[in-house]
């Protein structure tokens, strides 16, 4: 993505709808990005992290029986994502919980924190959302291959249908099993990345005087819409996650 | 008039790709149609069928982000 205002070019808009998702470094101006520089979303991913943190210490750390704000949102989530994993994969993947549960929250705060007016959303980028997709994706299969050892490749095997056509469908399913990460991360970043630059297209239609009350009024909607897609996201990558994980652990069709 | 014909195919491809979206709103629409359908017939069984809703609806749309990524590749990428 270029680094620069393309002001005159596009046509009246003050600013590139996709600029804000450029990655600059904190400190010491316009440098070479290395791996160890601290950038923009260095920091957002920090207060993300912070944020879930002190949530839950400072949330539960009274224990009270009648549970202060901040302790029934974390009382809420945890007892959501604990449910929603029993449900789905069953009593055995609930030694997993603690994963999905970190998961969840570090996409459902990325996700709020950029929405933030001047913040970055970090989870906008698919090298963000790319790396906690692979490590699902290679939490799945170890666990897949450790829990069932060579059976788990059954998952592939489609018994239930007739054997002619099930080397045509073995092939269908190994594509659609090494294109999850793939959509999996796509899915996230690119519904993050297509709200945020919608909103950035309104936002530069505010600067024309004669349509501005509309799109002014269209930002607020959108930022509702926006606030229902971020929770959505988070719950779907989640919920995606908890799926493949049963495949793994009971792959028998 | 400016450019080549190699942008004007990238412009056009662009576009051409924003029907993506448009399939992916039939499809999302399909899915969540077709729940409440079902939700209306038989109350009590729709409260446990709205993960199966919202995966159905994930997958519908990852297809129409998916076009929207290759519009923005052509935009800005190639």
């Amino acid at each position: 993505m270029a680094t620069e205002a393309h002001g005159e070019e596009t046509g009246g808009l003050v600013f590139h709808p996709l600029d804000q998702f450029i990655v600059k470094p904190l400190f010491g101006g316009e440098g070479p990005i290395h791996w160890y520089t601290i950038t923009n979303v260095t920091l957002w991913l920090a207060l993300a992290v912070l944020a879930i943190i002190a949530l839950f210490i400072f949330g539960t750390r009274g224990r009270a029986v009648v549970p202060s704000r901040s302790q029934s949102v974390a009382e809420v989530l945890y007892g959501f994502t604990y449910k929603m994993v029993e449900d789905v994969a069953g009593k055995d993947a609930v030694k997993f919980f603690p994963y999905i549960f970190t998961l969840f929250m570090f996409i459902l705060v990325s996700n709020y924190l950029g929405l933030l007016p001047m913040s970055f959303a970090t989870t906008s980028h698919i090298a963000v959302t790319a790396v906690l997709a692979l490590a699902v994706f290679l939490t799945v299969t170890i666990v897949g291959f450790v829990k069932n050892g060579v059976g788990f490749l059954s998952l592939f095997w489609v018994s239930s249908a007739p054997l002619v056509l099930r080397p045509i469908l073995a092939i269908i399913e190994l594509i659609s099993y090494f294109v999850r990460p793939v959509s999996h991360s796509i899915r996230l970043g690119g519904n993050i990345m297509a709200g945020h630059a919608v909103m950035k297209v309104f936002a530069g239609f505010a600067a024309i005087a004669a349509v501005s009350p509309i799109a002014v009024l269209s930002i607020t909607a959108i930022y509702g819409l926006e606030m229902l897609v971020a929770g959505v996201q988070a719950y779907v990558f989640t919920i995606l996650t908890v799926v493949y994980l049963k495949d793994a652990l009971h792959p028998a069709h | 008039m400016e450019g080549d014909i190699a942008q004007l195919g990238q412009f056009i491809g662009a576009g051409l790709a924003g029907i993506g979206s448009g399939a992916a709103a039939i499809g999302v629409g399909h899915v969540a149609g077709n729940f409440l359908a079902g939700a209306l017939r038989n109350p009590s069984a729709a409260g446990g069928q709205t993960a199966t809703l919202f995966i159905g609806i994930a997958f519908a749309e990852a297809l129409g982000i998916f076009s929207f990524l290759i519009a923005l590749l052509l935009m800005f990428a190639v």
